[in-house]
C-alpha cells in the first residue's frame, strides 16, 4: 500500500533487508522473553515446592533461597545489558540502513 | 502567564493545610513536628518551582501530553523510576520484608522482572508509532473510532483503580506519619498533583518524578549506608545479626504459631531467612507473578513515558536505567526491612500500622538516634517528605495518563473527529485533567476507611489481562484486526474484576463471623481456666499476672462479640455471595490467557480490511521508526 506521504510500505517490508531485521531480531527477542519468564516463575516455584534446597546455608546466614533472589535481579540486569548490547550493534545499523534507503527513494518522489 | 501564579497560591495553600494546627498525633512527636513542616515546605516549594519553569515551556499539546519528545533516556528512566516506585513498593515492600522476612523480599523481584518485557517488546515499538496515549498505538491498525473508545475505557478504569488506591494509602500514610486529618491529607495530594499537571503538564510531571526518584533512592542509600556499616557491610554479617534479634525470633514464632514450638531461637530466626512465612499458596504466587510481569507493560502512565523520549534508542536507554534504579532500590528494600525487623521490632512497626509501612520511616528514626533525638526526627520528617512526594508524583503521572484517555482518545478523537484547533485541545487537556483530578479528590475522600489494597492488584489484573494482550498482538500479529482488540479489551477487562469480586478479597461476613465466634469461644475457655488458676494461686505476683490475662481475654472477647454485633444478620459479601466462589486473590493466571484467547478469536471471527492494509506499515514502522517526528525543540 503506497500511503500519502509516498511510502510504498509492502515494498519495504518485502526487502530482503527488512526481512532480515525481522528473523533476527524476533528469534531474539522471544528466546529473551522466554528464558526471562522461566527464570522468574522458577523463584515462586521453588520457594514452594523445594524448600527444602532454598534452606541449605551457603555463606554463613545466607542460604540457597536469598542468592537465588539475588541471582534474578543480577539475571534481570544481564538480560537487558545482553539485549542492549545486540539492539544497539545489529538492530540499530540494520534498522538505519532501510530507513536510509527508503528515505532516498521518497526524496526522490517528491 | 497567570497560571503560573495560580500554581504558586496552590503550592501556598498546600503548605499552609500542612502547617495547621493539627489533633491528631502521628509518628512525630509535637515538639518536631515543625521539623516536617520545614523538610515538606522544601520539598513542595522545589516542585513548585519546577512547575513554574516547566509551565512557560508547555505551549501546545504534544509539550502538555508529552512533554515535546524532548525528554533524554537518562531523564526519562529517572521519571520511569518515579513513576513507577509507588508508596505501595516504598514503603509496603520493606513493610512485608520487616514483618515476613523472606516472602517480602521474593515479592520484590516480579516489579522489577516486569521491565524486560517492557524492553523487550513494549517500550521501542510504542515510541516508533504512538503519540500520547495507548490508544494511539490501538487505533493506529484499526477502527478509530472502536479502537480509542475501547482504548480510553480501559485506562481510565486502570487508572482510577489505581489512582485510589494512591489517594486513600496517601491520605493514611500523612495521616500516620505527621498526623493531618485524613480529609486534608488527601486534599492536599489532591491540590498539589492539579497544580503540576493542569499548569506543567507533562513537563512538571516528568520533572516531579525526577526529583522524587533522586530523593528516593538518595534516603534509601544513606540509611542503607547506616544500617551496614556497623557490620564492615558484610552480607553475612548483617544477616547474622538480624536473625540472632530477639524482636525478630519473637515475631518468627508468632508467625509459625504451633509450627514453632519446638523449635530454637536460632532456628527461628534462621527461620526469617527462608520462604513460606507469608505466602502459603503458591498458585496465587505465580498468578500474582503474572499479572506483575505483563500488567506493567500494560499500564498506560507507564506506555505514556515512551512518548516522551525521542527516539526508540532513547526509549531503551529509559527502560536501561530504569531497571537499575528500580532494581537497586529493591536491593536496599532488603536491608530496611531487615534492619527495621531487627532495630525497630515487629510489634513497634505493627502497633502504627497493621501492615507494616512504617517499617522504613520507623527504621530512619531509630538511625537518627531515635523517637527523641532531633537527627532522629529530621530523618523521619525526611522520609515521610520522600514518601508525600512518592504518592504526588504518582498521582500525577496516573491523572494525566487518565485525562489524556477523556481529552485525545474521547473528546478530540471520537466525538470531534479530530477536527479540533490545537489551542482547544490544550484546554480540552486541562479541563480533563481538572475532571480526573477532582473526581480523584472525591472518591479519595469516599472511600476514607476502606480497604483498598486490593485496588493495586485489580489496576494490574486488567491491564495484564486487557491492555498488554491488545498492544502485544496489535503490534506483533499479522491477523489481529478491530474485532480482536474490541473482544480483548472487553472480555480481559470483566474477567479480571469479575473474578476478584468472586475472590477471597473481599470480606464474606460469614467467615468473619465464624473466625470471631472461634475467637470468642477460645477466649471463654481461657477465661474459665485463668478464673480456675486464680482461685488456687496463692502468691501475689501470679495473682497479678492471672489478672492481667483475664483482662486481655475478657477485652478480646468483648472485641469479637462487638464485631459478630456489627456483621448481625449479614450473610453475603457485597456481590451477594456467602463464599468465595474463586480461590485465588489474583485471577491473572485465568483473565490473562482468556484476554489472549478473546483478541485472537476476536481477530479470527472478524474481518478488517484497514487492520490487513495497515500492518505492513506498522510494522516497518514499529521495527525502524522510519517517519517519527523529530521533537520539537525549545
Amino acid at each position: 500500500m503506497v500511503d500519502t506521504r509516498g511510502m510504498d510500505w509492502k515494498a519495504i517490508d518485502s526487502r530482503p533487508e527488512f526481512q532480515a531485521l525481522h528473523s533476527k531480531k524476533m528469534g531474539f527477542l522471544w528466546g529473551l522473553m522466554i528464558f526471562s519468564l522461566l527464570y522468574y516463575f522458577l523463584l515462586p516455584i521453588g520457594a514452594a515446592y523445594f524448600q527444602d534446597i532454598y534452606k541449605i546455608k551457603v555463606w554463613g546466614p545466607v542460604n540457597v533461597g536469598i542468592l537465588f533472589a539475588l541471582s534474578e535481579f543480577v539475571v534481570a540486569w544481564a538480560l537487558a545489558f545482553v539485549y542492549a548490547r545486540r539492539a544497539n550493534s545489529v538492530f540499530d545499523p540494520m534498522a538505519a540502513e532501510i530507513v536510509r534507503d527508503a528515505e532516498r527513494q521518497m526524496g526522490g518522489r517528491k | 502567564m497567570s497560571s503560573r501564579r495560580f500554581a504558586l497560591a496552590a503550592g501556598a495553600i498546600a503548605l499552609a493545610a500542612i502547617a495547621s494546627p493539627v489533633l491528631a498525633q502521628g509518628a512525630v512527636a509535637a515538639q518536631f513536628r515543625w521539623l516536617t513542616f520545614a523538610v515538606f515546605g522544601v520539598i513542595i516549594s522545589i516542585t513548585m518551582y519546577v512547575t513554574y519553569v516547566a509551565a512557560k515551556r508547555v505551549k501546545n499539546v504534544a509539550d502538555f501530553y508529552a512533554a515535546g519528545g524532548g525528554v533524554s533516556g537518562l531523564q526519562n528512566g529517572w521519571a520511569i523510576a518515579g513513576d513507577y516506585l509507588s508508596a505501595a513498593s516504598f514503603l509496603g515492600i520493606a513493610g512485608l520484608i520487616s514483618l515476613y522476612g523472606y516472602d517480602g523480599f521474593m515479592y520484590s523481584v516480579g516489579w522489577l522482572v516486569a521491565y524486560i518485557t517492557v524492553l523487550l517488546v513494549i517500550a521501542e515499538p510504542c515510541r516508533n508509532i504512538g503519540k500520547y496515549t495507548l490508544s494511539d498505538i490501538l487505533a493506529y491498525r484499526n477502527n478509530q473510532k472502536a479502537a480509542r473508545i475501547v482504548g480510553a475505557l480501559s485506562t481510565i478504569t486502570v487508572s482510577t483503580f489505581y489512582l485510589t488506591a494512591q489517594m486513600v494509602g496517601g491520605g493514611v500514610l500523612v495521616k500516620t506519619l505527621i498526623g493531618i486529618d485524613y480529609e486534608i491529607s488527601v486534599m492536599v495530594v489532591g491540590v498539589l498533583m492539579l497544580a503540576y499537571v493542569l499548569f506543567g503538564g507533562m513537563v512538571a510531571t516528568t520533572w516531579v518524578q525526577i526529583i522524587k526518584a533522586i530523593l528516593l533512592v538518595t534516603a534509601s542509600i544513606l540509611l542503607v549506608i547506616l544500617v551496614w556499616t556497623p557490620y564492615g557491610f558484610s552480607l553475612p554479617g548483617f544477616l547474622t545479626a538480624v536473625i540472632g534479634d530477639a524482636d525478630v525470633q519473637a515475631q518468627v514464632a508468632l508467625l509459625l504459631g504451633d509450627a514453632g514450638k519446638n523449635m530454637s531461637p536460632t532456628e527461628l530466626g534462621q527461620r526469617f531467612l527462608e520462604p513460606g512465612l507469608l505466602f502459603k499458596a503458591p498458585i496465587d504466587q505465580i498468578s500474582l507473578g503474572m499479572a506483575l510481569v505483563f500488567g506493567t507493560a500494560g499500564m498506560p502512565h507507564i506506555l505514556m513515558r515512551f512518548f516522551t523520549v525521542p527516539t526508540a534508542q532513547d526509549a531503551r536507554k529509559s527502560v536501561i536505567w530504569a531497571m537499575a534504579i528500580i532494581g537497586g532500590f529493591y536491593v536496599l528494600t532488603l536491608f530496611l526491612g531487615m534492619g527495621s525487623a531487627m532495630h525497630v521490632g515487629a510489634v513497634k512497626i505493627k502497633s502504627i500500622d497493621a501492615g507494616g509501612n512504617m517499617a522504613g520511616p520507623l527504621l530512619a528514626q531509630y538511625l537518627g538516634g531515635g523517637p527523641d533525638s532531633m537527627l532522629g526526627n529530621l530523618f523521619l520528617a525526611f522520609v515521610a517528605a520522600v514518601a508525600f512526594a512518592t504518592i504526588v508524583a504518582v498521582v500525577a503521572g496516573l491523572v494525566l495518563a487518565a485525562a489524556s484517555a477523556m481529552a485525545h482518545d474521547l473528546y478530540v478523537g471520537v466525538i470531534r473527529q479530530d477536527h479540533v484547533s490545537p489551542a482547544e485541545q490544550v484546554r480540552a487537556a486541562r479541563i480533563a485533567t481538572v475532571v480526573v483530578g477532582a473526581m480523584a479528590i472525591t472518591i479519595g475522600i469516599l472511600s476514607k476507611g476502606q480497604n483498598v489494597a486490593h485496588l493495586v492488584a485489580l489496576a494490574f489484573a486488567v491491564a495484564s489481562s486487557a491492555n498488554f494482550p491488545c498492544v502485544l498482538l496489535t503490534l506483533f500479529w499479522k491477523r489481529c484486526n478491530t474485532g480482536g482488540i474490541v473482544l480483548g479489551m472487553v472480555v480481559g477487562t470483566l474477567t479480571a474484576i469479575g473474578l476478584v469480586l468472586v475472590s477471597p478479597n473481599l470480606s464474606y461476613p460469614l467467615a468473619v463471623k465464624a473466625a470471631q465466634e472461634k475467637i470468642v469461644a477460645a477466649e471463654t475457655a481461657n477465661l474459665a481456666k485463668a478464673n480456675a488458676d486464680l482461685s488456687a494461686a496463692t502468691e501475689a505476683p501470679a495473682q497479678d499476672k492471672l489478672k492481667a490475662a483475664i483482662a486481655k481475654s475478657e477485652k478480646a472477647k468483648s472485641a469479637a462479640e462487638s464485631r459478630i454485633k456489627e456483621i448481625g444478620s449479614d450473610r453475603t459479601s457485597i456481590v451477594g455471595l456467602e463464599k468465595p466462589a474463586f480461590d485465588l486473590r489474583n485471577p491473572g493466571l485465568i483473565s490473562i490467557p482468556l484476554g489472549f484467547l478473546a483478541v485472537i478469536l476476536g481477530s479470527l471471527l472478524y474481518r478488517d480490511k484497514r487492520s490487513e492494509d495497515m500492518w505492513d506499515e506498522l510494522y516497518v514502522r514499529q521495527n525502524t521508526g522510519l517517519l517519527l517526528a523529530k521533537p520539537v525543540a525549545h
